[in-house]
């Protein structure tokens, strides 16, 4: 009896005591603002919102903390539908937040009118992550549909990501052969089938290819591309920007309904207005994110090779046809994997 | 007399073999999680240990154990009680329902908690209304391992409990025992080892649980992230020493589990023996 009862008493003060520490406030914030991001922007905003915080206090005299979660742009934009209170998204695509104005009536339809750069503060491109000395000699969107070249992207249906992969491929190969929408079929089926694993997220993807060891070339933003190989070792990676890409845009807005109901409006204002600052410009520009303020883009000038960006209104048309002919059920994405 | 594989080498063998698999499948991948948690020394594997994220995810994988072990401790008891005290059309189909969370995969389930009261869904729309989250928070979190949990007691109780039979709780009732005394002073002492297992089981699960909590928690780092969670986490952001500390604390808890599940089979064995 006393073995047990002391026992038991044991592991209910080893729990209670976890419980104590665990809970323990590891934040003493006024006021929080939740941030659902992109799935590989996890460094970049972890090195951003420090700054934030700091020049909020200074500014306002207000100790506020900024939390984060990260999935694939669409995940996110689903998860906000389904009831995830964040004040703020910052994507990788203006469909998915499309799909919060259109969809769950939680900010209004003209949301990229609000901030300048059409609420996109930095944008980048896709770029190819070879292994070393490039084997399989990869230098535009055309290689990739090679015989043996095995690929590694996000998957266009829920990744935002993914979809840039998709439309870039497909744009550069309208562009190079004059609109030619049979042939550009034909190498989007290549492209397709040359794809070796499917990931939901730009970061599985990434673990994928250079943890796991899976692929030829790693089609990623190119800023993910440069951090990849920073990190894995810039000896046995090499980054290619193709000579005609997409623009990607990373469009940022806050979420009314959400901040009306946190209190968080101003916050969430503030720390929007706070990327297009050149400091916040600099750290982008030091994650290979392209930026639109002049003087950084000249101090940074070296990291981005030139190309010739298209942008997917110009290519395809708006955002919502885009994502009706290409991404819908049944659309040219679902009839070009059909075998 | 020999029987076949009897002889000393086979037995050798067989041994030999055993040991080598258990070695490779299991001793070897554990030492690993260890070795890869340490393997930059004592600072990082600290610094991970101590960071104010790992805090957050140990408080939130306790506080869902303490709350998912009461509630299945009690849907168990109550269960196992009503499937084998009484007979009443549909008790098959009971027992039958009850294994739903172990035949249903956790990520299947997690969704089905979503579709019902994320913000859009049915319940979750009512409860939006009164500003109840339940989704994207600990509480849905909660739920879905009270999901996924539920059948462990009440599959330890059942079998021991239809082997026992109810002759001494009608005994009991003949000699004018209530309801409360029935259970406490004969039900409960009778089913205490089989409770005190599924108890073990529940929260072993309830603590390691990935699946299903993966799809109602919205990730938000330092609130709804468990240590399971984390895991993958770190491992996504690069961090393998982080990831590998908190997959080693997770190894730790396991083990203690172990060893409390051991230190009461060897004292079920001592008590049976007196008796």
């Amino acid at each position: 009896m006393s073995l047990r009862s002391t026992l038991l008493r044991r592991i209910v003060a080893t729990a209670a005591l976890g419980m104590a520490l665990g809970s323990a406030p590891a934040f003493s914030a006024d006021r929080e603002l939740l941030n659902a991001s992109y799935d590989v922007a996890r460094e970049l905003f972890a090195e951003l919102n420090p700054q934030f915080i700091e020049q909020w206090q200074a500014e306002h005299g207000e100790t506020v903390s900024v939390k984060q979660t990260h999935a694939g742009s669409s995940t996110q934009a689903r998860a906000i539908l389904q009831g995830l209170r964040a004040d703020v998204v910052t994507f990788n695509q203006v469909s998915d937040v499309n799909v919060l104005a259109e969809k769950g009536q939680l900010i209004p339809e003209d949301w990229q009118s609000r901030l300048p750069n059409y609420s996109s503060p930095y944008y980048s491109t896709m770029a190819f992550l070879v292994r070393k000395g490039n084997p399989k000699n990869i230098h535009g969107w055309a290689d990739l549909a090679g015989d043996d070249v095995a690929l590694v992207f996000p998957n266009p249906k829920t990744s935002g990501n993914g979809r840039y992969t998709y439309l870039a491929a497909w744009a550069a190969s309208n562009h190079d052969n004059g609109d030619d929408e049979a042939a550009t079929r034909d190498y989007m089926k290549k492209l397709l089938a040359n794809v070796e694993v499917f990931d939901t997220g730009g970061r599985g993807a990434t673990t994928t290819f250079a943890e796991r060891g899976i692929g030829d070339v790693l089609i990623t933003f190119e800023s993910e591309a440069n951090n990849i190989r920073n990190q894995y070792g810039p000896d046995d990676y090499e980054v290619v920007v193709p000579p005609v890409d997409i623009m990607a845009d990373f469009p940022v807005t806050w979420v009314d309904k959400n901040v009306e109901r946190n209190g968080t409006e101003d916050l969430a204002k503030g720390y929007l207005e706070y990327l297009y600052s050149p400091e916040a410009q600099r750290t982008l520009a030091r994650y290979y994110y392209r930026v639109n303020d002049d003087d950084i883009s000249e101090e940074f000038a070296d990291r981005f090779p030139q190309t010739t960006l298209l942008r997917v209104e110009d290519a395809f048309g708006s955002w919502d046809d885009v994502m009706q002919t290409h991404f819908a059920s049944g659309g040219e994405l679902d009839q070009l994997q059909r075998r | 007399m020999k029987r076949i594989g009897d002889g000393a080498a086979t037995r050798a063998g067989l041994i030999g073999l055993a040991v080598i698999l258990t070695t490779l499948f299991l001793v070897i991948p554990l030492a690993g999680i260890f070795y890869q948690a340490l393997v930059e020394g004592m600072a990082p594997f600290w610094q991970n240990l101590t960071s104010a994220f790992t805090a957050e995810a140990i408080g939130l994988t306790l506080l869902i154990a303490l709350m998912t072990v009461p509630i299945n401790l009690l849907f168990g008891i109550f269960l196992a009680w009503l499937v084998t005290r009484f007979t009443f059309p549909g008790r098959r189909l009971l027992q039958t329902l009850i294994d739903i969370p172990f035949a249903v995969s956790p990520v299947v389930a997690g969704l089905l908690y979503l579709l019902l009261y994320g913000r859009t869904g049915w319940l979750g729309s009512i409860l939006s209304e009164h500003d109840i989250q339940l989704m994207f928070a600990w509480p849905g979190m909660v739920l879905v391992t009270v999901f996924v949990t539920c059948p462990f007691v009440a599959r330890e109780l059942i079998p021991l409990m239809q082997a026992q039979g109810s002759a001494e709780e009608e005994a009991g009732v003949t000699l004018g025992a209530g309801g409360w005394t029935l259970f406490r002073r004969i039900t409960l002492p009778n089913i205490r080892w089989a409770l005190v297992y599924g108890v073990i089981l529940t929260n072993a699960r309830a603590i390691g649980e990935f699946g299903a909590v993966s799809v109602v928690s919205g990730s938000i780092r330092g609130e709804t992230i468990n240590l399971p969670l984390q895991v993958e986490l770190l491992y996504q952001d690069y961090n393998t020493v982080g990831a590998f500390t908190s997959a080693a604390l997770l190894a730790a808890l396991a083990i203690v589990t172990l060893v409390i599940k051991a230190v009461l089979e060897w004292h079920t064995h001592r008590r049976e023996k007196t008796a």
